[in-house]
């Protein structure tokens, strides 16, 4: 008798158990997913029933990949320029921010000079900066430099603020990356025939390329989703990024193509995805940290 | 080939003095072994002769060329590291050939130079693989390879058999020795293991606390130890060293030790009278060197067994005399039981006598 009571409790309680963690798990995403499937069913249905519940196909929404925008009063030129813009920010950021932090990385995790861990501290204290409070500043600076108004070297000005910004905390990532690498193999390495710089090019760097491309991500990622630099610095149509050009699509004259405003949405959402899809294992190693040997 | 001049060589991590002041003179196809404890500076001292650390003072010579401010990459040296430091993303074939490669050797060159290395390192059949699939004695051998593989003028070695099992270092022990010789290239092996210097090395160099204690033949460094860190550092167990004064009668020296009393003889008595500075000595005796005697009159001491270890072809025998402890190896016929009492005898031709104050060796 008590030996199936206790039984009877096992279940429950492990019921209870699932039922918990189901709950805790499953419910905050709801809301989550409702907002994507939401963009889903509106890009592509010509009225939603319920708000969700998609009905009559169309691709009408899509129109952008084929034709210019209108919105309103005003027609926007083909995506396809403003994609080109938006992956020339991420790629440059992306680019400049592999260079100079593998780099840096290497000279903070393994070389002696004086005020290094200030300089350490400084580079985590930089990171603490929005780039809010920098915009008059940086609005002058590019003035001078001749970076502000002049097309797509306006463009490039902002790659330059933006791997600014991102440099600090890509540095101290791969920073930890160089420290996991034993001295051992670098000087096997300069015995071996090598100058520290072709240590480092052909031994170091190829053991810290997870390093490189979770940095690598980041800063594509965080160059794809820039938008206050571009939304202040950038007043040419042609030079927009994504994500302005989406901002547009809701600011004009209160009027709102929710379906255009989805399919956007969506379509931005595209190399995000597949970065991350491809990026999933090196993404989770630099919690990790180190090579994998 | 070269012979390799260390010159008042001195290293300084800021106050930290690691090698202080070494001379070592290594000729040409000489086998070399820096014996010490962890710390002493023996690694850092070979680091220095790779061209990695810079000495703080002093020169190092290659042949008659000071070498002492060329980088590692001009010196042609082959270094095997104590984790073997192979490249994890390359495979051994690359591995090996790498510093062929920095070289700008030519491709058939290369794959000439990497086969034949392999073949006499017995590795032919793991070229293809990554190091993380390789067995510690593997790596090792692929380590050795890629310093091999460029002919190198000097062969620094940092604890290389360290990390193997006790089996595969008796067997590596050997086949280096065989390498060495058949090459004839200068080599200097660093170890802690006196077993490893003792067996292998032409010579030995004792370094303790940054500083070198003594250069030698194996059998110099254990026959007649320059101070008390070398006597006490090789041998197991080691050498008891038990503080005694020296007493002088009739014309004669006796040492006296608490409960020990051993008279010296003509010819000993000379040698001190000729070295010694004081009165106050430590006598040196190896386990192996004193007998278990059955008469009074034979005996230099009375000594009380606390614990026998049989090791199979001996027995390591500890005992306590005048509450000091003197281990004495002996065959397992002769073994005395815990608690007994036994008189035993040193062998006057093999005791040593040092200066206690400087560690000196008399005799």
């Amino acid at each position: 008798m008590s030996r199936t009571y206790s039984r009877t409790k096992y279940v429950l309680y492990n019921i209870a158990k699932y039922v918990i963690v189901i709950v805790v798990s499953v419910v905050p995403i709801i809301p989550i997913w409702l907002m994507y499937m939401w963009l889903v069913s509106q890009s592509f249905s010509r009225t939603l029933i319920l708000g969700i519940v998609p009905s009559g196909f169309t691709l009408s929404n899509w129109r952008f990949l084929w034709s210019s925008i209108t919105m309103g009063q005003k027609t926007y030129p083909n995506i396809w320029p403003i994609v080109f813009n938006t992956l020339f920010l991420s790629l440059g950021v992306s680019a400049l921010v592999v260079f100079v932090s593998s780099l840096g990385g290497y000279a903070l995790s393994r070389m002696e000079f004086k005020g290094r861990s200030q300089l350490m501290q400084f580079i985590l204290a930089l990171h603490a900066f929005p780039s809010v409070i920098l915009l008059v500043a940086l609005f002058i600076l590019l003035n001078k430099l001749g970076l502000y108004g002049k097309g797509i070297m306006t463009l490039v000005g902002i790659i330059l603020v933006k791997a600014a910004l991102e440099i600090p905390m890509a540095t101290w990532i791969i920073k930890g990356f160089f420290d996991s690498i034993p001295w051992d193999i670098e000087w096997a390495a300069l015995v071996d025939g090598c100058t520290r710089f072709k240590t480092w090019r052909n031994i170091i760097l190829p053991l810290i390329l997870p390093g490189i491309g979770a940095v690598a991500v980041f800063s594509f990622l965080s160059g794809w989703s820039e938008f206050l630099l571009v939304f202040t610095f950038v007043k040419d149509e042609s030079y927009y990024t994504l994500p302005v050009l989406i901002y547009h699509m809701i600011g004009e004259f209160k009027y709102i193509n929710w379906g255009l405003l989805a399919a956007l949405g969506l379509f931005y959402m595209i190399p995000v995805l597949i970065f991350f899809s491809l990026s999933q294992k090196i993404l989770l190693r630099i919690y990790v940290g180190g090579i994998k040997r | 080939m070269v012979r390799v001049r260390l010159n008042n060589v001195s290293k300084y991590f800021g106050k930290v003095r690691a090698v202080e002041g070494v001379n070592i003179n290594i000729s040409d196809g000489e086998f070399v072994a820096l014996l010490g404890p962890s710390g002493c500076g023996k690694t850092t001292t070979l680091l220095m002769i790779a061209g990695i650390y810079k000495p703080t003072k002093g020169r190092i010579y290659f042949d008659e060329a000071d070498v002492t401010d060329i980088p590692p990459k001009d010196r042609n040296v082959g270094m095997v590291f104590q984790s073997y430091a192979l490249y994890p993303h390359m495979t051994v074939y690359e591995n090996i050939a790498f510093p062929l490669r920095i070289k700008k050797t030519p491709k058939n060159e290369i794959d000439r130079k990497v086969k034949e290395i392999a073949k006499l390192l017995r590795i032919e059949n793991l070229l293809d693989r990554k190091p993380g699939q390789l067995s510690g004695g593997q790596q090792q051998r692929v380590a050795l390879a890629r310093a091999l593989v460029k002919h190198p003028d000097v062969l620094l070695l940092d604890e290389p058999l360290s990390n193997l099992d006790a089996l595969l270092r008796v067997y590596m022990r050997a086949e280096l020795k065989r390498l060495q010789r058949e090459l004839n290239i200068t080599t200097i092996y660093v170890t802690h293991d006196q077993i490893e210097a003792l067996s292998m090395a032409h010579r030995i160099v004792v370094m303790n606390e940054g500083k070198v204690q003594q250069i030698g033949t194996p059998d110099e460094i254990y026959n007649m130890p320059a101070n008390t860190f070398v006597a006490s550092f090789i041998g197991t167990p080691p050498m008891n060293l038990i503080s005694c004064s020296l007493i002088e009668q009739d014309d004669e020296f006796i040492l006296e030790c608490p409960e020990i009393k051993v008279p010296l003889g003509r010819d000993l008595s000379t040698i001190i009278r000729g070295n010694a500075t004081s009165s106050e000595v430590i006598l040196g005796v190896r386990p192996e060197d004193i007998e278990i005697v059955a008469k009074e009159d034979e005996a230099h001491a009375t000594a009380m067994v606390l614990v026998t270890e049989p090791l199979g072809k001996d027995v390591v025998v500890t005992t306590d005399i005048g509450g000091n402890t003197v281990k004495i190896v002996t065959s397992p016929l002769k073994s005395p039981a815990p608690g007994e009492r036994i008189r035993i005898k040193f062998k006057l031709s093999k005791i040593h006598v040092f200066d206690r104050k400087t560690g000196k060796a008399i005799i």
